[in-house]
C-alpha cells in the first residue's frame, strides 16, 4: 500500500542557548488507512512528533509529506490535542458545526446533529462542554473531527483522561466507526494495551531525543478482546522492548 | 419558613446587624454631642425625602447616569476593538502598550484642568474624564483576554480552516469575553467614581454637584450624606447589573467546571 504520511530525517530541538534535542533524525512511513499507535517513555517527544506530523510545528531539519506533498495543517488531517480542544464557549452543536463552513445554515445543523447522535450525544446538542462528563467531552472531540470528513486523525492520548471502563467503551465505539469510514489514524498513547487493542502497527519510540526503536505488526483478528492471550502476549513483548519489567 | 429562606436569612443577617449597629452608633453620637452641623440618620432621611418630592434628586441622578452612559459607552466602543487588536497583533501591543501604561496611572483628577481647557464646563468635560479613566482598564483586560487564549484552541481553529471572520466571532472574541466582562465591570466602577468627582467642578447638575452645592449653600450636611448614600446605592446596582452579565452562558463557561 502506498504511504499516506512519510517522515524523513525529522529532527527538532527546543530552547535557546542550551538546546534540548527532542526528535532525532526520525524516519517513519504511515500507510493509507492504517491505525498506527505510537508509544514511548513519558516526555520522550510524542506530542512534539505528532504536532510535527500534523504540520503545526516545523522540524529543524527533515521533512513531512502527506500524499507526497509537504504537510500543511488543514482539514485533511485533524489533530486532537492531549488536553482536548473542544471550545468551552460554544455549545455541542456549535462545536460540531465549527468546521462545516462549506455547508450553509440548515445543512450544517443537520450534519452536526447527525454526528452528535453518531457518538451517542443526541439530546445534548445545546449543552455547553462544562455541562458534560469527561467521556462525553471526548465524544464531542471525535464527532467534531469526524464531521469534516478528514482523511487523517492525529490523536494525542485521547483516552488517558478516562477511567478504564469508559476508555474501553469509547475505543470500541471509535473502532466501529472507523470500520465504516476508513481513515488513517496516528494514535499517540502511553498505554501499551490500548495500542495493541486499537492498532495495525505499534511504533515504539526511544527516550529523548527520540527515534523509532521498533515497529510491531499487530496481526490479530478484529474485534480484539483486551484480555485475549494474543493481545496480552504482544503487550508483554512491547513492554519488554520499552524496558519495563 | 422554608429551608432556603432560613439559609438566606443566615447569610444576610450579619451584614444587616453591622448596618444597624453603625447607624445606631451614628445616631447616638450625634444626639449626645448635640452637633449643630452633623445630621442624624433621621434628618438625612427627611432631607432625602424632600429632594425626592420636589424631583431634584431624580434630575441629579439622571444627569450623572447620562454622563456615565456617554463616557463609558464611548470608552467601551474604543476599548474592545483596540484591546482585541493589541491582543492579536503583537506589533500593535509592542507599539501601544507603553503609551497605555503611562496614561493609565494618571488620576482622572489630574486631567480636570485639561478637560476644562479642551471641552469647557459643559457635559463634554465629565464625559471626557469618564472616558479617559475607564478606557484603559478595558483595553488592557481585553488584550489580556486575547493573550490568554490557549494555543490548543487556536490550533484547532487553524486546523478546521475557518475564515478570519469566523475565527474572530467564534474563537477569539468568545474566548476573551470573560476578561472583557471583567474589564467592563472595573471600567464601570471607575466611571461611577469619576462622574461624582467631575461634577464637583463647575457643573450645575449631577450627584457630585448636589453634594458640593448642599455644602456651599448653607451647610446642608443632611443632603450631603443623602447624596453619598444615593451614590453608594446606585454603584451597588450598577455592579449588580455587571454581575448579571457574568452569569451569562457566554461568560459562565470560564468559571464553571
Ligand atoms: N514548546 C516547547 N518549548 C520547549 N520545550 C518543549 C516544548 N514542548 C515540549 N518541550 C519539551 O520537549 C520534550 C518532549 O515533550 P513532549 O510533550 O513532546 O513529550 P511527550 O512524549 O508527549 O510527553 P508526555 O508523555 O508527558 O505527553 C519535553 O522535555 C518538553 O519539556
Ligand atoms: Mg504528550
Amino acid at each position: 500500500m502506498r504511504p499516506k504520511i512519510t517522515l524523513q530525517g525529522v529532527s527538532k530541538a527546543y530552547g535557546n542557548g542550551e538546546a534540548l534535542p527532542v526528535v532525532d533524525a526520525l524516519d517513519l512511513s504511515i500507510r493509507e488507512g492504517e491505525i498506527l499507535a505510537v508509544v514511548g517513555p513519558s516526555g520522550c517527544g510524542k506530542t512534539t512528533l505528532l504536532n510535527i506530523m500534523a504540520g503545526f510545528v516545523a522540524p529543524d531539519s527533515g521533512e513531512v509529506r502527506v500524499d507526497e506533498r509537504p504537510v500543511v495543517p488543514d482539514k485533511k488531517g485533524i489533530l486532537m490535542s492531549q488536553q482536548g480542544s473542544v471550545f468551552p464557549w460554544l455549545t455541542v452543536r456549535q462545536n460540531l458545526m465549527f468546521g462545516l463552513n462549506g455547508a450553509h445554515g440548515g445543512d450544517a445543523v443537520a450534519t452536526a446533529d447527525q454526528y452528535a447522535s453518531l457518538v451517542g450525544l443526541r439530546g445534548f446538542e445545546t449543552a455547553y462542554p462544562y455541562q458534560l462528563s469527561g467521556g462525553m467531552l471526548k465524544r464531542v472531540e471525535f464527532a467534531r473531527a469526524l464531521a469534516v470528513k478528514p482523511e487523517i486523525l492525529y490523536m494525542d492520548e485521547p483516552f488517558s483522561a478516562l477511567d478504564a471502563q469508559m476508555s474501553l467503551r469509547i475505543r470500541n465505539e471509535l473502532l466501529n466507526i472507523l470500520q465504516t469510514v476508513r481513515k488513517t489514524v496516528v494514535l499517540v498513547t502511553h498505554d501499551v494495551e490500548e495500542a495493541v487493542h486499537m492498532a495495525d502497527r505499534v511504533a515504539v519510540l526511544t527516550a529523548r531525543p527520540t527515534r523509532i526503536q521498533t515497529v510491531f505488526e499487530v496481526d490479530l483478528p478484529r474485534p480484539r478482546a483486551v484480555a485475549s492471550t494474543g493481545v496480552q502476549a504482544l503487550r508483554a513483548a512491547i513492554l519488554r522492548e520499552l524496558g519495563v519489567d | 419558613m422554608t429551608r432556603a429562606m432560613i439559609a438566606r436569612a443566615r447569610r444576610t443577617a450579619p451584614s444587616l446587624v453591622v448596618f444597624a449597629v453603625l447607624i445606631g452608633a451614628w445616631w447616638a453620637t450625634v444626639t449626645m454631642t448635640g452637633s449643630l452641623i452633623f445630621p442624624t440618620p433621621g434628618e438625612v432621611l427627611t432631607g432625602a425625602w424632600g429632594l425626592m418630592q420636589d424631583g431634584t434628586l431624580f434630575e441629579h441622578i439622571g444627569a450623572s447616569l447620562f454622563r456615565v452612559a456617554a463616557g463609558y459607552g464611548l470608552a467601551l466602543l474604543v476599548a474592545v476593538p483596540l484591546g482585541l487588536w493589541m491582543g492579536w497583533v503583537h506589533g500593535a501591543f509592542l507599539t501601544l502598550n507603553p503609551l497605555v501604561q503611562i496614561l493609565r496611572p494618571i488620576s482622572p483628577i489630574a486631567w480636570i484642568p485639561i478637560a476644562i481647557l479642551w471641552f469647557g464646563v459643559g457635559n463634554a468635560s465629565p464625559i471626557f474624564l469618564i472616558f479617559i479613566s475607564s478606557v484603559f482598564p478595558m483595553v488592557l483586560q481585553t488584550a489580556n483576554g486575547v493573550h490568554g487564549i490557549e494555543k490548543r484552541y487556536l490550533r484547532a481553529a487553524e486546523n478546521f480552516g475557518v475564515s478570519r471572520r469566523k475565527l474572530f466571532s467564534q474563537v477569539v472574541i468568545p474566548a476573551a469575553m470573560p476578561q472583557i466582562v471583567v474589564g467592563m465591570r472595573v471600567g464601570l466602577g471607575v466611571a461611577w467614581l469619576v462622574v461624582v468627582a467631575a461634577e464637583m467642578i463647575a457643573l450645575r447638575s449631577g450627584l457630585g454637584y448636589l453634594i458640593i452645592d448642599s455644602r456651599n449653600a448653607g451647610n446642608r450636611y443632611d443632603l450631603v450624606i443623602a447624596g453619598m448614600v444615593v451614590i453608594g446605592l446606585i454603584g451597588l446596582v450598577l455592579d449588580g447589573l455587571m454581575r448579571l452579565l457574568e452569569s451569562h452562558p457566554s461568560v459562565r463557561w470560564r468559571y464553571a467546571s
